[in-house]
Order: C-alpha cells, then sequence, then structure tokens
C-alpha cells in the first residue's frame, strides 16, 4: 500500500501543473502515469503554442512537458511511471497494475485529481481495420516519440486542428500526405494551420470522405467520396487513389472511466467531447475526494488543461487545508483569467459558454 | 494585412496572415520595437505600425502559425521573399529553391541570399531567397532543387 | 523507416541495438522501443491476424489504449506491442486467437 496526501491520476500537462501547484504548498503529491515517458500528449507535440507569453507561447510542447516534469521534480513530486491505474475504490483507494511486470497495488489518497486526458475517435468504414488504418494522434506518436514513418502515401481524414497539425508534422518526418479530408464544407481547424499544409501542396478536400480502404494485408488503395449539402454521398462521385496510410482524425472523447467508477456525475456536451464529470469552478466532480482537470473534463488543448491543473490543485489545496480560503480565491481569480483569454474568440467560445455555469454546481 | 514600408535604404513589404481572431500574440512580443500589436484581448489580429518597422524579420520565425512573410526590393533591384523554414533538407546560401504559392504550385525558382536559425528561433529558420518580382508577393514556401 | 533526421527534433539518438525474432525470422531493433516500432522499423505492419476471418491487423491508437497490435512475446499473449519495450531475444509471434492459445512451429 503505498500512501499518499494527493493522488493525480496522469502526467499530462493537467497533471503536471497540478502536482507542481499542490506541491509549492508542501503537499505530498504522487503522479501516476501509464506511459514510460511523462507528459502526456505534449511528448508528440513538436509545434509551437498559440496563446501568450504566460500561456507558453512560441515554446513547443515537447520542451513544455520537460519544463513541467522538471519543475515537479525539483519540487519532491513522486511519479510511478509505467503504471496504469485501473480502479476507484471507496474514493480513497486507486488499484494500480504495471503491465510490464505484472506488479499490483494500491494508492491510498485522501485526495484524488483525474487528469486521463482523451482518447481518438475512431471511424468505421469498410476496410477501417487495415494495417496502415491509424489515429492522427498514433501517426504523430509513431513519428514524433518513435522516429518510424508508418507509411509514406498519407490521407488524413478530419480537417480539425489535429488532422492539419499530424498533417505538417508529417510532411517534416518526410511523409507524402497526399490530402486531407473533411466532410463538412469548412475546414475545422485553424486558418493559419491549413495554410502551413496548403503551401506545401497538400489540398483540403471539403465536403469529402473516406467510402473504404482496401488492401490484402494493409491499405494500398483507398476510395473517396464526396457528399451532397445533406452529408449524403452522391452516387458516382467515388474515386480510387492510392495510399498506403490513413489518419483519422475526428475528434477526442475523455477518458472518464474511472470518474464513472467514483460515482461522479455526467452530462453529455457535444462541443466538449460528449460525457464530461460534472465539475464547479475548482474542477471538484460530485463524487467526494475527487476532482478533475484537463481533456477527461472536456476536450480542449494543451494549455486549457495546463491551468484546469492549476484550478484543481487550488482546489485541492483549500479543501485539505493547506492554503487560506482568501489565497486560494485570489490564485484562483489570476489562473480564471488565463484560462478565460484562451478561450476568447470564435473557437473558444462554445467551450467558454460550456464550461460557464451550465456544467458547475 | 500589408504595410508597404519605405526606409532610407530599404524598401519592404510585411505581409501579416493571421485572418482569425485566436488567443495569440508572439509577434507583438518579438518585435523589439514594438511594431505589432495584438494588445488585449489577445485574439485581436495583429497591427504592423510602419513608423516603427525596421524589416528586421524576428517577427517571422516567431510567429507559430508562420503566417508572416517580407517581401523586399533592394536597390540593386533585386527582390526578395523572406519566410519561415522548418523542414529539411536544411537551406544555405546559394541554394536553388522551388517557389510555391500558397496552393503549393510552383511559381518559379529563386536563390537562397540567407538561411539562419539561431537558438532564439527555437528551430524555424528564417530564409531570404531572390526571386523574380513578378512572382515574389506569391510566394509561401520553398522547396530545395534536388540535383 | 527510421527517421533519422528531423527538421524539429535532429539527428536520432541512437540506442544499443538488439537481436530479437518475430515469427521466428532474426531481426534487428532497438533496446527499450516499442515492439510495434521496431517491427515497424523493418517494414512489418501485419502484427496479428483475427481470431474468425483471419485479417491482419497493426497499430491503430499507438498509445496502449485499443489493443489492435496484441501480440505473442515469449510464450505470453496479450502484450500491447505499441506500448512494450523491445529487449534482446525476444521470441516474438503474431497472435492468431484471442487466448493467445497456439502451437508454436
Amino acid at each position: 500500500m503505498i500512501r499518499t496526501q494527493v493522488a493525480i491520476i496522469g502526467a499530462g500537462p493537467a497533471g503536471l501543473a497540478a502536482a507542481v501547484e499542490l506541491a509549492q504548498e508542501q503537499v505530498d503529491v504522487l503522479l501516476i502515469d501509464e506511459q514510460e515517458k511523462p507528459g502526456g500528449q505534449l511528448v508528440k507535440q513538436i509545434h509551437k503554442f498559440f496563446g501568450s507569453h504566460k500561456h507558453y507561447a512560441g515554446i513547443r510542447g515537447i520542451e513544455i512537458a520537460d519544463q513541467l516534469f522538471s519543475e515537479a521534480k525539483a519540487l519532491g513530486v513522486k511519479i510511478l511511471a509505467n503504471t496504469a491505474a485501473y480502479g476507484l475504490f471507496g474514493n480513497r483507494q486507486i488499484g494500480i497494475h504495471k503491465p510490464h511486470t505484472y506488479e499490483l497495488g494500491i494508492v491510498e489518497a485522501d485526495r484524488i485529481i483525474l487528469a486521463t486526458g482523451a482518447s481518438e475517435n475512431p471511424l468505421w468504414f469498410p476496410g477501417w481495420t487495415l494495417p496502415g488504418v491509424m489515429g492522427a494522434g498514433a501517426f504523430q506518436t509513431m513519428i514524433n516519440v518513435h522516429r518510424v514513418l508508418p507509411g509514406k502515401k498519407v490521407v488524413i481524414v478530419g480537417s480539425g486542428n489535429v488532422g492539419l497539425i499530424v498533417a505538417f508534422q508529417a510532411l517534416q518526418a518526410g511523409a507524402d500526405v497526399l490530402m486531407i479530408c473533411e466532410a463538412l464544407p469548412w475546414v475545422g481547424g485553424y486558418e493559419v494551420h491549413a495554410a502551413k499544409v496548403q503551401r506545401q501542396g497538400v489540398p483540403i478536400c471539403l465536403r469529402t470522405t473516406i467510402e473504404r480502404a482496401l488492401g490484402q494485408e494493409g491499405v494500398e488503395k483507398i476510395v473517396l467520396i464526396r457528399l451532397d449539402e445533406h452529408g449524403k454521398p452522391i452516387p458516382g462521385s467515388a474515386r480510387e487513389i492510392e495510399a498506403d496510410t490513413v489518419c483519422i482524425s475526428v475528434g477526442l472523447s475523455p477518458l472518464a472511466e474511472l470518474a464513472w467508477m467514483a460515482g461522479c456525475q455526467f452530462c453529455y456536451i457535444d462541443a466538449m467531447g460528449g460525457w464530461i464529470p460534472v465539475h464547479d469552478a475548482w474542477m471538484k466532480t460530485t463524487a467526494e475526494n475527487i476532482w478533475v482537470a484537463g481533456d477527461v473534463a472536456g476536450i480542449e488543448e494543451a494549455s486549457t488543461a495546463i491551468e484546469e491543473g492549476r484550478l484543481a490543485a487550488l482546489g485541492v489545496a483549500l479543501s485539505l487545508g493547506v492554503m487560506r480560503e482568501e489565497t486560494a480565491i485570489d490564485r484562483r481569480k489570476e489562473v480564471t483569467e488565463r484560462l478565460t483569454e484562451l478561450r476568447m474568440g470564435p473557437f473558444g467560445e462554445t467551450r467558454r459558454i460550456a464550461k460557464d455555469p451550465l456544467c458547475s454546481l | 494585412m500589408k504595410l508597404m514600408v519605405s526606409k532610407k535604404t530599404r524598401k519592404f513589404e510585411i505581409i501579416i496572415e493571421c485572418p482569425e481572431e485566436i488567443p495569440c500574440n508572439p509577434c507583438e512580443e518579438a518585435c523589439p520595437r514594438g511594431a505589432i500589436s495584438v494588445g488585449v484581448p489577445i485574439t485581436n489580429l495583429p497591427v504592423l505600425d510602419s513608423a516603427k518597422c525596421s524589416g528586421c524579420g524576428l517577427c517571422i520565425p516567431a510567429c507559430p502559425g508562420q503566417a508572416i512573410f517580407i517581401f523586399e526590393e533592394r536597390e540593386d533591384g533585386e527582390t526578395i521573399v523572406g519566410l519561415p523554414y522548418e523542414m529539411l533538407p536544411s537551406l544555405e546560401k546559394g541554394n536553388q529553391v522551388m517557389l510555391l504559392d500558397r496552393n503549393g504550385v510552383d511559381v518559379g525558382t529563386g536563390e537562397v541570399v540567407k538561411a539562419v536559425s539561431p537558438p532564439t528561433y527555437s528551430r524555424t529558420a528564417l530564409v531570404q531567397v531572390r526571386c523574380s518580382p513578378t512572382v515574389a508577393r506569391d510566394v509561401r514556401a520553398v522547396k530545395k532543387v534536388l540535383k | 523507416m527510421r527517421i533519422m533526421d528531423h527538421p524539429v527534433l535532429g539527428p536520432m539518438t541512437p540506442r544499443r541495438e538488439v537481436e530479437f525474432f518475430f515469427e521466428g525470422r532474426k531481426m534487428k531493433g532497438m533496446e527499450g522501443e516499442p515492439i510495434a516500432a521496431a517491427l515497424m522499423a523493418m517494414g512489418i505492419r501485419v502484427l496479428r491476424r483475427s481470431k474468425w476471418y483471419g485479417q491482419p491487423r497493426g497499430i491503430f491508437c499507438a498509445i496502449g489504449l485499443c489493443t489492435d497490435c496484441m501480440v505473442v512475446v515469449d510464450r505470453v499473449p496479450n502484450v500491447r506491442s505499441c506500448a512494450t519495450p523491445l529487449r534482446e531475444g525476444m521470441d516474438i509471434r503474431m497472435q492468431l486467437t484471442s487466448d493467445g492459445m497456439r502451437t508454436l512451429r
């Protein structure tokens, strides 16, 4: 049995930021992460972040991960890497499993922050099980973390920021990106991300989607179809192109199983990725001792995850009695201001509205 | 937004193709002369003050969206395009490059006159390419010509 | 194919090269990299076959969640090749049934 004051499940941007914030208050913090290297999705984000100086603008995701982790280590935060948290029991005990050594264990904590992030959504079409069809994030992991190219003739399905960014990174890794197809009549992500790839010759085909992938032992060809204004396939519009890799980027969904187990109340918000645990302005859920932060509390980005991690940490610190309410409220105001800045503009609007009272207690 | 700037010895145009309100202001931070303003809220589109701009190009590698370009007409009649570059092979002076427009269409060839990538640029190189004045303003990317 | 050089990540820092076996064939990979990455670098993307129709399967999420990439390692089934580090001498086989039971050739 491992005892700690606060256990944070997930050492991505939200978890790391929460750990740093808590450790600064001399709270005993244990980070649990199933990957070998902490940093969550930051470890594959080789692009420079937007935002302002306070939001790590201009710094690459990989560097932010290093920075946060160094800060955490310097403050004495302990981390259990290669460790999966498979269950929450009595909202105080976490069942842990180390897949490489088959060890099982229990972590007991007074407070738990779930910063488990999200997983990529699949897209089901005939041939989707063929080797070569993968998530866009999966492709990104292989090229940026493991430095291996899964294929050379890549088609990307979905033009949100993930698809647009992975397309550019695929080019940087030496792949040929044949196109990005988008079912809607507009590009989902930022114009600037789209421009970066279009000027490299990657077309973004709107009202186009993948009908099927073909091949014997892996993707060899794909069939694209055009969609009409009702989103229905246009008969006769099918065309076949040679490709060996299909990257699916059609959104993310929170990895919230532990929150379900803990009995947290959920609400369904499409714009935030579906079912998210209901939480208040301190990121506290409806379940005793359980806080949430980052993508598990609604799909956004790493910069917002960092700020939410800090909010959760403040909430936990306050509840533990290690911080005066006045201080906690002041600090929360600072963090919330930075968070609100990130949610401004047309891209942030739906998220800002969702995160406002709609989803709080 | 575009701005034609005429300085004593240099005539150049800065293009900041940043059309959407996204929380972002590294261009404002990067400019040593305060020539770019974003202000508050940081979703404001950047505004360039020609009186303050010296055409140093520091904003070009700083922009995380790689959306800033400089077009310069030198005294000797040369047209130079300055743009961000984050690909392989790395470029150096003398390299012949294909000039690509915003759709990746080949609009001509040019020669690299300068390529710098100091640590402060965090691995985004600033490349200056000499090219024909008729195509210069269409150039948004370059690709090394492989022999 | 390994990405030996990269505009942002720089040249690859090689790790210790180790020998391992896939379907009885001797292969080389880098110690500690995910099994799926070592196989991918050797041009292999079919990691197992589906139980009923024997259809080829490879990586999908590459982050240890979806279990599409399972292989049998040293006679132990259900090993997620995208999330398990390669070690010298590993005997890796395609997983052909859901319980990994098969006669080794």
